[in-house]
């Protein structure tokens, strides 16, 4: 039998950057930081938009730390649940209007998160990748890894453990 | 003699971010800060439950911290995050002040070790609990 003819990649690209849309759009703390992410394939990363209010210490001046904890558990709660969420996108069980009126779509919750700052921010744009090292059923672990002009010199990283959305009591 | 609480209060009140994030200093001194933070739509993390996102909470805390240690008798001036930790109890209560209180409990000439808890208005279980370590750094 004939193999079904891949998709036209305008359609692809529509499917999972409007359900990626939906999922980060809807939150105003991840405006308030004016967040937003770029991806490549399943691959997302996360890029923080300087702005004069994200300053901690106005006579380096350098990104305050809260700032950077922040982006850093953004991105990974984001990319925890874009990787939950993406085989259901893939499969038609979930589309972007599903993921918008929020019924079906819950956000991992983060028990703990620790982070280490390595240089201080400058005052520009940074970026960030997480990394699912172990995602259970119940119980998620990620690492992040925050640079801003050269990738290889990282300006903080994280690591954190996040109770993943169960499935509602009545089954479904 | 420097009034370092002044010098303290003054630095975290031209922070941007403070600003941005609505925190108010409440105490200060003695290697012990209070720092407040106001509800606010712009801060929530779930907008299905307006709930505070975990991110907004860090970063009190981490300011809350690093008044503490500032206002340490032992700490020459300034101060940045070498590593902070946070451990989530609960969500906090939508439309609720959050109120951060951090300790210094030990400082040596390079290192200050803190600790620090966030409640809502329901002060019998902390929405959050914090401790890290911070560097110490001449004025």
């Amino acid at each position: 039998m004939a193999r079904t003819r891949p998709e036209p990649v305008q359609v692809v690209k529509q499917r999972r950057d409007a359900a990626l849309n939906a999922i980060v759009d809807g939150v105003p703390y991840i405006r308030f930081l004016d967040i937003g992410f770029d991806r490549r394939g399943d691959e997302l990363t996360g890029v923080l938009n300087f702005d004069q209010k994200l300053i901690g210490n106005p006579l380096l001046p350098a990104l305050h730390g809260g700032v950077t904890a922040a982006f850093l558990e953004v991105t990974a709660v984001i990319t925890l649940s874009w990787e939950f969420l993406l085989p259901k996108i893939e499969s038609g069980e979930l589309n972007a209007s599903d993921i918008a009126d929020y019924e079906k779509v819950r956000f991992p919750k983060t028990v703990d998160f620790t982070v280490d700052y390595l240089r201080s921010g400058l005052p520009r744009d940074a970026y960030a990748r997480a990394f699912i090292s172990r995602a259970g059923r119940r119980y998620a672990s990620v690492r992040v890894e925050a640079w801003q002009d050269n990738h290889a010199k990282l300006f903080a990283q994280a690591s954190g453990h996040f109770l993943m959305p169960q499935p509602t009591t009545d089954g479904k | 003699m420097v009034d370092k609480a002044a010098i303290a209060r003054q630095f975290i009140e031209a922070i941007p971010h403070a600003r941005a994030l609505g925190l108010k200093l409440t105490s200060i001194g003695n290697g012990e800060a209070g720092i407040t933070m106001p509800y606010s739509k712009e801060l929530v993390g779930d907008p299905r439950t307006g709930v505070i996102h975990g991110g907004a909470v860090f970063a009190a805390l981490d300011t809350c911290c690093g008044a503490a240690v500032m206002s340490h008798p032992s700490a020459p001036g300034g101060t940045a995050t070498i590593d902070l930790r946070i451990d989530y109890m609960r969500a906090a209560t939508p439309g609720q002040t959050i109120t951060t209180q951090a300790t210094c409990y030990h400082i040596t000439r390079n290192v200050a070790f803190v600790r620090a808890t966030a409640m809502d208005e329901d002060d019998g279980l902390p929405v959050a609990t914090a401790a890290g370590s911070f560097t110490v750094e001449g004025l």
